[in-house]
């Protein structure tokens, strides 16, 4: 262990890159708070720094402290977040689409139109708009073959 | 090294401070909920450069739960948004189709 000090500088100046971009992600986060025009392109930019974000600071930290204590135990903070958050981006997705808070014209395809125009439930913003586009009746059998969209 | 953690730090300040600015002025309580997520996973950022700044591991048990509850409050929240229109609808259905008061009942059931 001579040579332990340069490696400690070194990872200690990855820790802090790391750091970096973690940072970085949140504030493209934020970016996309600002910038973008309805809830569900801000669902988009949000759930970034929620797992990669959150990855770049716990390996800075599990770099800066090097033992494998700490590593034992930053695990499950990874685990648990991946568990989490795509439920919760999920749900905030469905409550998005549920009160219509979004611009139906800036959507490629709406899948999920077909689908509650076949429920029936006229409460939906789904069925309130004209479908104008051939993604009608019979979604799953020809939903990888024609695109439909206007993209 | 230092100089690295004060930039991250001033990044993360910015990010927290637009996510709140988002959390008071959203149009919808959808993206106050956005705001809010993004707002406390920059906390779970912040609490982790804290640590490699000062050293110390006192704070992980706060990273950990954290990370395990955060979706307690959005899941609420959207479960709060979408609940009041399906039960009107349900009410309106089952008030408008049945006409005697034994099939209400069975269809309650």
């Amino acid at each position: 262990m001579v040579d332990a000090e340069p490696w400690a500088s070194i990872l200690d100046i990855v820790a802090g890159v790391l750091l970096v971009g973690g940072a970085l992600l949140s504030l493209a986060a934020a970016a996309g708070l600002v910038r973008f025009p309805d809830a569900l392109s801000r669902l988009h930019a949000a759930t970034k720094p929620q797992i990669l974000g959150l990855v770049l600071v716990v390996v800075a930290l599990a770099l800066s402290q090097r033992s494998w204590a700490a590593l034992l135990v930053l695990t499950p903070v990874i685990v648990l977040q991946m568990l989490t958050a795509p439920i919760s981006a999920h749900m905030v997705g469905r409550a998005g689409y549920r009160t219509g808070d979004f611009d139906a014209s800036t959507l490629v395809v709406d899948e999920l139109a077909a689908d509650v125009a076949d429920a029936g439930r006229s409460d939906l913003p789904g069925s309130a708009e004209p479908t104008d586009r051939p993604t009608g009746r019979a979604p799953r059998s020809d939903a990888s073959g024609e695109p439909s969209g206007e993209a | 090294m230092s100089i690295l953690i004060i930039i991250a730090s001033a990044i993360l300040s910015v990010a927290a401070i637009v996510a709140l600015w988002r959390v008071v002025r959203g149009p919808s309580i959808v993206d106050r909920v956005i705001g809010s997520d993004v707002l406390l996973t920059t906390l779970i950022l912040v609490v982790g450069t804290e640590m490699v700044a000062t050293g110390h591991t006192r704070t992980i048990p706060l990273m950990v739960v954290l990370a395990a509850t955060a979706l307690l409050g959005t899941v609420a929240v959207a479960r709060f948004v979408t609940r009041p229109e399906a039960t009107a609808t349900h009410t309106a259905a089952t008030g408008s189709a049945s006409a005697r008061p034994d099939e209400t009942e069975k269809g309650m059931d």
